[in-house]
């Protein structure tokens, strides 16, 4: 450190090492496969054809574990056709991926999280149409309302990758069964069946929590868009979605107030954490934990929450520590489900890109991700067989997703304008819980946020 | 942290010149009593509370980190919840690569990027310190004026011509954006520090025959070492802690992405594993604590040298 000759050594062997070790990064092939598959069946893929030396990428927002599920999924393909999928996943593509479009370097296929941010994505005119083998596969495998959220102006771009339901209530079965209380099969049994907690023990029936740092807010939007497809309807949730009719509607605000009768009742909420104004604070990924001990009995969350509860090692399983339920309508005739997806659509039609788009939107992925996934996914691809899930909830999702009396819906503020959608909904219904905000002071900001055009 | 270790120097280094005017002896004084290293003590302490939470917390189980605070595991009778669960999950890494890879792509990221900004910012300081020339000032103050423009607007573009230069997705992308954010910075800590040596060793040199070659070699260069090594510091946190530029320009792929891309993703997808991001960050945290320390001395000289001197 003394003599600055030793230093600019130091510093031209640190360049050198730098370099041989990118260097040997680039050329390195990246194959430490976690748990080699030899016994796959390569006859569903022969249809694929012979992609040897052939590379296609794909970028996603799943990382870490879920992540490697996806790459495992995709290894069949990869030795049956020869091909190489570089994955990259990453959860800032929601805010990389229009800059990547706009600069030319984007991947081969990108897995849009939100049909809003696919529409963004196809306005650019880099997004390619579906081939006709994807457009083939979508109408086969999935519901018309499925093609509708991939396609723009008609046209199908995108074909739907995963699926979640939110439509969803955990509790404890062995809870209820000791208390006796029944799976409700109405709202109105809901209420009653929370005021009845209640009475019985000296316990909140339900645990909120909507806090994820600069997201926080979104679990709330989702508790509003499931009451609104209660209380208001199907039809008037995609006039209100669509902004067809104003955010601040009497219907919504009804909505809004059928949804504070449960989580801004100080008798009912927020169990096993605090009052109110804690259901702002609580991380979601803790909201349900209270559920656990027997502190809370119930909790609105998607079905993937089920990974939460298996980290805390619980059984999610019908006849394990928790469980979850379809959260019920007014009338049991129609059967709502929130639900959202994500979306691939390709950005190149190089014979190999086409191949595997295609195969993405074919139940032979569906079950191979199925068989790779130990639990938090699941897909509407009616293709997949259900046996294939190794999760409860995830069957259960599945069955709710392919239900032909339900009607899907998707997750409303992934449709909303940005500054809606993932803004000014999260923002004022945070303040809804934190600063007990008016259901129509509510209702009248985010209308005031929502863009002019 | 600047907070606490400013007032130090003139308390440990014996070797300053007795201070000449009133002034600074009273700052000296005012400095170096017992009352103010209390205070400085007490805010260094302060300061140090939530790294202190943060690295308890790393210990605890998942459970014990959402029902009660770290503090909590401090009393003896909760000791037998530390383990050490949470470092061996993020040692073993979770996707389908090693943490020891990203790492790796930090190391190789991050030492290019330090060196490439300070070589090209000694030159130019040189150049705008001791090679009169005109129009030297407005290039100047132009240079350090790029400073206010924000890495966000810089970024599609600057992608879009890494894309035609077929740069794309290796580490060169990641050493020259770094380099060319860091350049204004550099150039202008540099210039500052290089123009206060006095003229006249410059001079004598010049009388000797010296060219600007040597100069900056035999007389400028060893004179730059404190403000040198407090750039690469700054530069070096900056880049080793960096996550937008490298998801940015480089992508989340294990060829490429630095340790701080991993330690993003370590809580899953939906943040369905929180609990080991602290011990994650301490793991992240390893080397820039080690290098801030080593070379913490020529930081503290560096940052002073070009403010306080004549």
């Amino acid at each position: 450190m003394k003599r600055s000759i030793s230093k600019g050594m130091a510093a031209g062997l640190g360049v050198a090492l730098a370099v041989t070790m990118a260097a040997c990064g680039k050329t390195e092939p990246n194959n430490n496969s976690s748990g080699g598959s030899g016994d796959v069946d390569c006859s569903v893929y022969s249809q694929y054809g012979d992609l040897k030396g052939k590379s296609i990428s794909i970028y996603t927002t799943f990382v870490d574990a879920e992540g490697a599920t996806y790459e495992e999924s995709f290894k069949g393909f990869e030795q049956c056709t020869g091909a190489d999928i570089k994955y990259e996943g990453s959860k800032s593509l929601t805010t990389d991926v229009l800059g990547r479009i706009e600069a030319g370097a984007v991947a081969d296929i990108v897995a849009f999280p939100q049909p809003g941010l696919l529409q963004q994505a196809v306005a650019t005119g880099k997004v390619l149409e579906a081939p006709a083998a994807v457009a083939k596969n979508v109408d086969t495998y999935w519901t018309t309302s499925w093609r509708d959220y991939g396609s723009v102006d008609g046209k199908l771009y995108a074909s739907p990758l995963g699926a979640s339901v939110k439509s969803l209530v955990w509790y404890s079965p062995q809870a209820f069964k000791d208390a006796g209380y029944a799976v409700p099969e109405t709202w109105d049994d809901l209420l009653v069946l929370t005021d009845q907690i209640t009475k019985d023990g000296d316990v909140k029936p339900w645990c909120v929590g909507i806090a994820d740092g600069d997201a926080t807010g979104w679990v709330a939007t989702d508790w509003v868009e499931d009451m609104v497809l209660r209380s208001a309807g199907p039809a008037a949730y995609a006039q209100w979605v669509n902004h067809e009719s104003p955010f601040n509607d009497p219907k919504i605000v009804e909505s809004l107030e059928e949804m504070s009768k449960i989580v801004r009742n100080d008798a009912y909420v927020n169990a096993g954490i605090g009052n109110i104004q804690s259901i702002a604070a609580t991380p979601w990924t803790d909201g349900g934990t209270p559920l656990l001990d027997g502190q809370c009995f119930l909790h609105r969350q998607a079905s993937f929450y089920g990974g939460n509860y298996a980290q805390e090692s619980a059984t999610v399983a019908e006849d394990g520590d928790v469980w979850a339920f379809y959260l019920p309508s007014a009338d049991p005739s129609i059967k709502p489900i929130l639900g959202a997806g994500d979306f691939v659509a390709a950005f190149a039609d190089r014979p190999e890109v086409v191949a595997f788009q295609t195969f993405l939107s074919s139940p032979d992925w569906a079950n191979a991700k199925a068989k790779v996934t130990e639990g938090g996914w699941t897909t509407a691809n009616n293709g997949l067989d259900k046996a294939n899930l190794r999760s409860a909830v995830d069957q259960l999702a599945f069955e709710l997703l392919s239900d032909p009396s339900a009607e899907f819906r998707f997750d409303g503020s992934d449709l909303m304008p940005a500054q809606v959608g993932s803004d000014a909904f999260w923002k004022q219904m945070t303040a809804y819980f934190a600063e007990n905000k008016s259901e129509q002071a509510v209702a009248d900001a985010i209308e005031a946020a929502w863009p002019k055009s | 942290m600047t907070v606490a270790t400013v007032p130090a120097p003139p308390a440990g280094t014996g070797k300053n010149p007795a201070p000449r005017s009133g002034r600074a002896a009273r700052a000296r004084r005012n400095l170096t009593s017992p009352w103010a290293s209390v205070v400085a003590l007490g805010i260094g302490l302060i300061w140090s509370v939530p790294t202190l939470g943060l690295f308890v917390t790393s210990f605890r189980a998942r459970k014990d980190i959402s029902q009660t605070g770290w503090w909590d595991a401090l009393k003896p009778q909760n000791w037998g919840q530390f383990s050490l669960n949470n470092y061996q999950t993020v040692l073993s890494g979770g996707g389908t690569s090693d943490l020891s890879d990203y790492f790796i792509n930090s190391v190789v990221m991050t030492l290019p990027a330090v060196v490439i900004p300070i070589f090209l910012a000694l030159l130019a300081a040189y150049a705008f310190a001791w090679i009169p020339f005109r129009g030297s000032n407005i290039l100047f103050v132009g240079l350090f004026a790029l400073q206010v423009v924000p890495i966000q607007v810089a970024m599609v573009p600057l992608l879009r011509s890494y894309v035609d230069m077929g740069l794309n997705a290796s580490f060169w992308v990641l050493w020259l954006s770094h380099a060319m954010f860091g350049l204004p910075l550099a150039t202008f800590l540099l210039h500052n520090f290089m123009k206060d040596i006095p003229r006249s060793l410059v001079e004598a040199a010049r009388v000797d025959g010296a060219g600007h070659v040597t100069i900056f070699f035999k007389v400028i260069a060893p004179l730059m070492v404190p403000a040198v090594a407090s750039f690469a510091i700054f530069q070096f946190l900056w880049v080793w802690n960096d996550l937008l530029v490298a998801l940015a320009f480089g992508g989340n792929t294990p060829d490429l992405a630095p340790i701080t891309a991993r330690l993003a993703d370590m809580a899953g997808s939906l943040g369905d594993r929180w609990h080991v991001l602290s011990a994650g960050a301490f793991v992240a945290m390893i080397v820039p604590v080690a290098v801030f320390l080593a070379l913490q001395r020529y930081f503290v000289r560096g940052l002073l040298a070009g403010s306080v001197k004549g």
